[in-house]
């Protein structure tokens, strides 16, 4: 009987992991062939030989030079109006507003909810007006772009913002006479560098890969442009692709990289501060 | 260490420290955050849901729901759904798979990490990169063509099909597959073996498992799955606008094109139109959801 049932176990077994194993290869497959299939492409000359042309003929288009730059530039602007708005709002609906945290939780998530190309018909009005009033240089796109991370941003600061004690740091620090930028840049942000980092490379990830609303307000920004030049000229749009896709992922890795080193050093001692002087403030 | 259960307190007990203001201020450090949120997020959304009943001299009118019966965008609403049907269900199926795969695998090992980061990655990645992905590989002049044509197989012997329903169809399985393990994982990491083990006991065989225990409590999960999957689908546009560029097939095309002004079709209120019945129907399917997933909850 016991050998019996281990028979079948190992019968079991096997199967088990036969299926787990060609699952993965074709998930493999599926995954890696249309990634591999783009940088054979960008290297394939007409004759079918390998080739670095495309490659080098990158820097021969002004047009998507000039929307790299945007792009990149867009990142940097998106980046820093979402931290400097999104970073003191939390800490200070933490310390003094707690009834607002669901409403603040609620607006930051809202974007997920609606697609990017009806967000892109009501912004419609708002750049015409922005455009004729202010300014219709490319880089007012972040303004709609810091929504787009929004999402992203607030759970990962939210996380950041969590592991450590915001009210006793930000007391102990007023109660050392620093003013609330000092609390801001001083003492909170240093202990949520991670998080921090981590919102950073996320909103550089989304801006550089954005479409949608740059295509639809008629902006030029690096993937409107590859669609532009891909029409023309596909594998140097190719070439720019890897290239963008590569930096994405050179992110993605930093990333991964912070993101799993424990941070235990600089928690605990908090927290444990935490009990007593609560309890000795009751 | 929030204070959860006595902000009240906390905050009476911080007020003197920080400086005593009684009657203070407090909701002036809010404003710039709501302030752009309801320049950016709030407003163009209610310029869309109120927009939609105005036209072009702004007088209130029901006619641009009333253009949503045109044959094209009825054609665009059908074409849309089923591409999102599909590949919803395609999506959820193997993703389901590719999850269970990952599950039974050593919970703390090395492949399932890499897929589950990769995942991540995956189901971001959409967009312009996609579509030049899949023309390089698959595309008339990808290496996968050529090399099945070199062997005799011409699969694009009735027509290019990537360039269409059925090419959009493959590719967005590209970012729906890595979705589908993220948000089923969870559930399947909910599973206990011991539920096989006690099925075992009492005579069960794995056909009377999965159909009784397994099968009913993953059941509202993957539903819940297929329907983000759905949703996800029904709102794309850069992948579809990268891959097909001619006749507009997508409901998202049609907002598109109705915002344009190239081909002289620049109709604002309808555009809004369409983005009304695209978030009706997607908002739908999010509350469905939402309901199931605190169903899974519930259970899991």
């Amino acid at each position: 009987m016991a050998v019996a049932l281990r028979g079948v176990h190992r019968t079991r077994w096997l199967k088990l992991q036969v299926f787990r194993y060609v699952v993965f290869a074709l998930a493999a497959a599926f995954f890696l062939v249309p990634l591999i299939a783009m940088f054979e492409f960008s290297t394939r000359a007409n004759d079918g030989s390998r080739t670095l042309q495309y490659w080098q003929s990158i820097a021969s288009y002004p047009d998507m030079i000039a929307a790299i730059v945007a792009s990149l530039e867009l990142a940097v602007i998106t980046s820093v109006v979402m931290l400097v708005l999104l970073v003191p709002t939390m800490v200070w609906v933490r310390l003094r507003l707690q009834r607002l945290n669901r409403i603040v939780e609620f607006i930051c998530l809202l974007p997920l909810t609606i697609p990017a190309i009806v967000l892109v018909v009501g912004l419609f009005p708002e750049y015409i007006w922005l455009g004729t009033n202010f300014s219709d240089s490319i880089l007012t796109l972040s303004l709609a772009y810091v929504i787009l991370v929004l999402p992203y941003c607030y759970r990962t600061l939210d996380v950041g913002l969590g592991a450590i004690d915001v009210r006793t740091l930000s007391e102990a620090a007023r109660s050392l006479g620093a003013r609330w930028d000092q609390v801001m840049l001083m003492v909170i942000a240093p202990n949520i560098s991670n998080a921090i980092l981590n919102a950073t490379l996320l909103s550089v990830a989304l801006v550089l890969g954005e479409y949608t609303i740059a295509n639809n307000l008629l902006y030029n920004n690096l993937q409107v442009e590859l669609v532009h030049l891909g029409r023309a000229d596909a594998g140097t749009s190719i070439a720019v692709a890897v290239a963008s896709l590569m930096f994405a992922f050179v992110l993605l890795v930093v990333l991964n990289f912070i993101g799993s080193r424990p941070r235990r050093s600089v928690e605990e001692p908090v927290t444990k501060l935490a009990g007593p002087l609560q309890a000795s403030q009751a | 260490m929030t204070t959860a259960g006595s902000p009240a307190v906390a905050t009476n007990v911080g007020r003197p420290i920080l400086g005593g203001r009684r009657f203070s201020l407090d909701w002036v450090g809010v404003v710039p955050f709501l302030g752009y949120a309801a320049l950016f997020l709030i407003l163009p959304s209610a310029i869309v849901a109120l927009g939609a009943f105005f036209d072009a001299n702004n007088a209130f009118t029901l006619d641009n729901f009333a253009h949503l019966s045109r044959s094209y965008i009825v054609k665009s609403t059908i074409d849309t759904t089923f591409v999102s049907a599909v590949t919803a269900v395609l999506g959820a199926a193997l993703g389901a798979l590719l999850a269970y795969a990952i599950v039974t695998g050593s919970p703390t090992g090395l492949l399932r990490r890499m897929v589950v980061s990769a995942s991540g990655v995956l189901a971001q990645f959409g967009g312009v990169t996609l579509a030049f992905a899949f023309i390089a590989s698959i595309g008339p002049a990808g290496f996968v063509y050529l090399f099945a044509q070199s062997h005799g197989i011409d699969y694009y012997g009735h027509g290019i099909w990537l360039f269409d329903i059925p090419g959009l169809n493959l590719v967005y399985l590209y970012f729906q597959i890595p979705l589908m393990v993220l948000v089923f994982l969870p559930a399947l990491d909910g599973i206990k073996p011991q539920w096989r083990e006690a099925t075992e006991s009492l005579g069960g065989n794995t056909w009377h498992y999965w159909r009784h225990v397994a099968g009913p409590l993953l059941f509202p999960a993957f539903l819940g799955g297929l329907l983000l999957l759905f949703a996800n689908s029904f709102s794309a546009y850069a992948t579809a606008n990268a891959l097909i560029n001619q006749g507009q097939p997508m409901l998202s095309q049609q907002i598109a094109g109705a915002l344009s002004s190239e081909v002289g079709a620049y109709e604002p209120g309808f555009a809004k139109a369409i983005a009304v019945e695209m978030i009706v129907i997607v908002t739908l399917v999010t509350v469905l959801y939402t309901l199931l997933q605190q169903r899974t909850a519930r259970w899991l």
